[in-house]
């Protein structure tokens, strides 16, 4: 979230789309209730009339993975309607930033794209520099390649009419949707978007979450209280474990991956770290050779020096555009590739797009390593229905985890508040938190390098590892110390100690911190800031629901981010009614501003507010996606229409798919496959139901997997309500119940009817006859920035049946 | 003074916290229940689910989906009735707490026949009162009468993160019923009280109480 929770109630028009927060986030509602007791409109934008549509002013149905259309037309809606918000646009984004004549687009491509490796040369998509090196900028934004009208030219073609036939919504739905929310480009009023995995989870998800960037920059709603774009996130903790990288492609802190081509620090130093040439902007990024240097430190310790490059020849290289995700390692799993793997946290044969393939790949492994609090899908996998246990080489270990209840720790929410929470019972028999079972593990291995030697033993022999874990001793690794006494403001802080702040992290060597994101949550001076329960707040703060001594927020406790962007040149609100800081008397009050400098009407010392940007500008035209600068509509890889208004390329040119046996794909509106499968889950499981599915209250609320659908696709189809029925996809079928409703209704979509029916994904055959993996549906295609998989979007088929065997 | 709850259903999200969390603080057993076509599960009360909520949809004059959520349990009637057709039976079956005015079923309730114990349940305006074939008890919500004793809200009202459900003095509960009512009719011009002058539990509705229950009003 750019803002938190509590800031929506600060919201004149909530805009959820791509998430159904009441059932997914249900405390979102405490909030958004608040804001429609202040009159706030709510508005739903989704395929299926859900619990949150109940809550809301109205729901507006939409055809699945039609996302960008629909944004699109509201994009074309607010320059049409002159509706954005000229002194925000024209200062704080690149609007009047003058593209080279590379950049092009045409019949939905961009300049610079290779048919054969479905990439783009992106140096295409660059502006026009100056002698300095700086873009050029036309501020009257007349010149025709100007970002703004670039931006406005590409989204002409969204129309109404043309958006309307895409995505199945009535040209009535999308102008009531546009007006009211586009009614938020005033200095004096907010809208805030709020998403989830309904976004995301496209092979267009990336660009989905850029279109609703470009909405809220023109209507001037990031930076301000009752603004921003807020990705719902909640207990699996997706905010803590993306900032501390948990992924394939990334270090702790939003560094990218070191490559085989950065051979050496000063490589990937030079690589990583951007040069601006406007004088007036801050360009954060440019410290994070501080960041790295400090990250190194903290893993290394006094290991790293600057002689051996602090370590950092230590640190696997991947591979230049070779990708490590999970989708990928499952398909090296399928080729023989892999032989064992630890999965933790998470409950792939089941959860995972494409299941049938899934669970066949895991049986290459020889091994397995599971850390689970129940038996799971995955963990089973080698005696699930159809397989022949005695025919499995796999040799699976469950390591029974602690609940989150039995371990203490730190979850950062969605509003990236570190919140500090305590065990409230020990773990029950032999159960351990997952870093009780690491610790020793690599002990073991290190204590065996020591012993017996092996191939390359310094990444771990040199790590600064620990013999016993301890929780608070980690987060304060990750808060950071001094390596060497130190002088901050006239205080000499001694090795060892904590380090107040990251502007104090230092690329010498002397600071380590293992993410400086959350360098100033523990400190000398106060502590564990994520234990603060503290409601002491200004006046200022009392308007919009800021409690900055409640917990700690990352960046720096900065509660709203963007937040320079909330004010004019001279530091003043837009509005002064819900202001989030101000200038006053030579310096900024309300929230932690975005960096310590003058507004921006000092010619000096004035930074641009989007400072984590090289140029300090919001990017209306983005170049650093790989699928294109500006949000283009492409159907779901698999597609109920051979053709789109918007131009000749159906699909996107730069999705990922695979193509083994099992990766096979419906055609264009192919008749076998003619309707729309949406997936989901609900308030009563969590995520695939591994836990839930065991806690007998909660399944006796949500028992048995079913299928939502229209009672016109239930009467074409001869099912009536409750009938037994199976769905069909090109790679898997599965059984479940048929829920018919008018929650769902079919779409008109280029003139024909489509039907859309909506499945959740939290059952599995470990629970017995609650049904299984609707997974097996889904479609192995991902975006091609995140690889996250389409599980949102795919096509399949419906037939009742008489006999179930998954479901009883 | 009697304690009252208010349940705004304009604020409902249908989380069913307060059906799990009622069930996980009287301690009682999952029931094995099947997937038949609808959210609403456990489909009706049981001895095994003292509060459920209900789901209705329909669609209204403009032909827009609406999805209503009652969460339904005892309304703790001011004047029970059930009480009244107990005690002909059997004096002390069911009885009404004085202090807080909770309706609540006492050890004495086995004792009635299996035939008094329906017309119990059958006399009730709400169609309330589960029969327990294993425990010959009749069984309903207490309005958690433990914690209430201890200060303490019920457990509903506590899990609910919405502020759809309040508990409190009657006097307090009817003003912020009254409140919330003026803030609802903005939105919801048939928005009313159902049954205020007789209950303990007073329901919000957006809407005429047959789009929500059957029993969800009497009369």
């Amino acid at each position: 979230m750019t803002n938190h929770w509590i800031d929506i109630k600060n919201s004149d028009a909530i805009l959820i789309m791509g998430s159904n927060a009441a059932e997914h986030h249900p405390v979102s509602f405490k909030w958004i209730m608040r804001a429609k007791d202040a009159g706030a409109a709510l508005m739903h934008v989704d395929p299926k009339f859900s619990r949150t549509s109940a809550r809301c002013d109205f729901h507006v149905p939409i055809r699945s993975g039609t996302d960008i259309a629909f944004l699109g037309g509201m994009i074309n809606y607010i320059i049409n309607s002159e509706s954005w918000f000229k002194d925000y646009v024209i200062n704080y984004t690149n609007a009047s930033f003058v593209l080279a004549e590379s950049y092009g687009f045409e019949d939905g491509l961009f300049s610079g794209y290779d048919a054969a490796t479905r990439t783009y040369d992106r140096s295409k998509w660059a502006f026009e520099w100056d002698s300095q090196g700086a873009p050029v900028r036309d501020f009257s934004l007349q010149n025709p390649r100007c970002v703004f009208n670039v931006m406005a030219k590409h989204y002409s073609r969204y129309t109404l009419e043309n958006v309307s036939a895409i995505t199945g919504v009535s040209p009535e739905n999308l102008m009531k949707v546009y007006e009211i929310f586009c009614a938020t480009g005033k200095p004096n009023k907010a809208g805030t978007i709020l998403y989830a995995i309904g976004w995301t989870q496209h092979t267009v998800g990336v660009q989905n979450i850029r279109a609703s960037a470009l909405i809220q920059l023109l209507l001037g709603n990031i930076g301000v209280a009752g603004g921003g774009i807020n990705a719902l996130r909640g207990e699996p903790n997706v905010q803590g474990s993306t900032d501390h990288a948990l992924l394939y492609h990334a270090l702790p802190g939003y560094h990218n991956l070191p490559l085989a081509q950065w051979q050496t620090l000063g490589d990937y130093q030079k690589a990583n770290t951007p040069v601006t040439h406007i004088a007036n902007s801050a360009n954060w990024w440019s410290n994070r050779p501080k960041y790295v240097t400090s990250l190194l430190k903290g893993w290394f310790g006094d290991a790293a020096t600057p002689e051996n490059d602090f370590c950092y020849g230590l640190l696997p290289k991947g591979e230049k555009g070779a990708d490590y995700s999970y989708m990928y390692a499952m398909d090296r799993m399928l080729e023989g590739k892999m032989r064992g793997g630890f999965i933790f946290g998470v409950n792939p044969m089941n959860s995972f797009p494409n299941t049938n393939k899934m669970r066949a790949a895991l049986d290459h492994l020889d091994w397995l390593v599971v850390g689970e609090l129940h038996n799971s899908e995955t963990s089973d996998n080698w005696r699930r229905p159809q397989s022949d246990p005695a025919k499995q080489k796999t040799e699976v270990f469950l390591l029974p985890s602690a609940h989150r209840v039995e371990k203490e720790g730190t979850i950062s929410n969605s509003g990236r508040w570190l919140q500090w929470f305590d065990k409230a019972i020990e773990p029950a028999g032999q159960a351990r938190n997952f870093a009780d079972m690491y610790v020793p593990l690599i002990n073991k291995i290190r204590e065996l390098y020591r012993t017996e030697g092996g191939t390359f033993p310094e990444p771990l022999l040199k790590l600064n590892w620990t013999e016993k874990y301890d929780a608070g001793e980690w987060a304060r690794r990750i808060n950071g110390f001094f390596c060497k006494d130190t002088e901050v403001n006239g205080k000499v802080y001694k090795r060892g100690q904590l380090v107040p702040s990251f502007v104090n992290l230092k690329e010498d060597g002397s600071t380590s911190s293992l993410n400086w994101l959350y360098t100033g949550s523990w400190t000398e001076e106060e502590g564990n800031k994520a234990k603060r329960r503290d409601t002491t707040q200004t006046p200022m703060q009392a308007k919009i629901g800021l409690y900055p001594n409640w917990s700690w927020c990352w960046p720096v406790n900065r509660r709203i981010l963007y937040n320079r962007a909330s004010v004019d040149m001279n530091g003043k609100p837009w509005n002064p009614e819900k202001a989030v800081i101000e200038w006053k008397e030579g310096k900024w009050v309300g929230d932690v501003p975005d960096g310590p400098w003058p507004p921006m009407a000092d010619k000096e010392k004035g930074r641009l507010p989007f400072i984590m940007h090289t140029d300090g500008s919001a990017q209306l035209f983005g170049p650093g996606r790989l699928d294109g600068p500006f949000p283009e509509h492409y159907e779901p890889a698999e597609t109920p229409v051979a053709k789109h208004p918007f131009s000749k390329q159906l699909t996107s040119p730069c999705y990922k798919f695979h193509t083994s046996k099992f990766d096979a794909f419906a055609q264009p509106a192919d008749p076998k496959f003619p309707i729309v499968l949406t997936t989901y889950s609900m308030t009563e499981h969590w995520c695939g139901g591994g836990e839930t599915r065991n806690v007998p209250n909660l399944l006796e609320a949500e028992p048995q997997l079913y299928v939502e659908m229209s009672h016109e696709l239930a009467k074409e189809k001869g099912i009536s309500n409750g009938d037994g029925v199976l769905i069909e996809s090109a790679r898997g079928a599965v059984e479940a119940i048929a829920m018919v409703t008018i929650r769902l209704r079919p779409f008109t979509v280029m003139g024909k009817t489509v039907h859309l029916i909506g499945m959740p994904f939290a059952y599995g055959w470990t629970t017995p006859n609650c049904g299984d993996s609707t997974n097996r549906l889904t479609v192995t295609a991902y975006d091609p920035n995140t690889t996250i998989p389409e599980t949102k979007a795919c096509c399949v088929n419906i037939r009742k049946i008489d006999t179930l065997t998954e479901i009883a | 003074m009697p304690k009252t709850f208010l349940i705004d259903t304009t604020r409902c999200t249908a989380c069913r916290g307060c059906q799990v969390a009622c069930k996980e603080w009287h301690d009682l057993p999952a029931n094995q229940t099947k997937q038949r076509g609808s959210h609403q599960n456990p489909p009706d009360l049981n001895p095994y689910n003292y509060k459920i909520v209900r789901f209705h949809e329909h669609l209204d004059e403009n032909n827009n989906v609406v999805w209503n959520f009652f969460p339904d349990q005892c309304r703790h009637c001011l004047t029970p009735i059930c009480v009244d057709i107990a005690t002909m039976a059997v004096p002390g079956a069911l009885v009404q707490d004085e202090q807080s005015g909770a309706v609540l079923v006492t050890e004495k309730c086995a004792t009635l026949s299996p035939a008094d114990a329906k017309a119990v349940a059958d006399a009730c305006p709400y169609n309330i009162p589960r029969y327990d074939e294993k425990t010959h008890m009749l069984t309903k919500c207490d309005m958690c009468i433990d914690r209430v004793s201890a200060g303490m809200q019920p457990m509903c009202v506590k899990t609910c993160p919405t502020g759809a459900m309040a508990f409190g003095e009657r006097k307090e509960m009817l003003a912020l019923a009254q409140q919330r009512l003026e803030q609802a009719k903005k939105r919801y011009p048939k928005a009313h009280l159902v049954d205020p002058e007789d209950v303990s539990v007073l329901y919000l509705l957006a809407e005429e109480a047959e789009h929500y229950y059957k029993h969800a009003a009497f009369g």
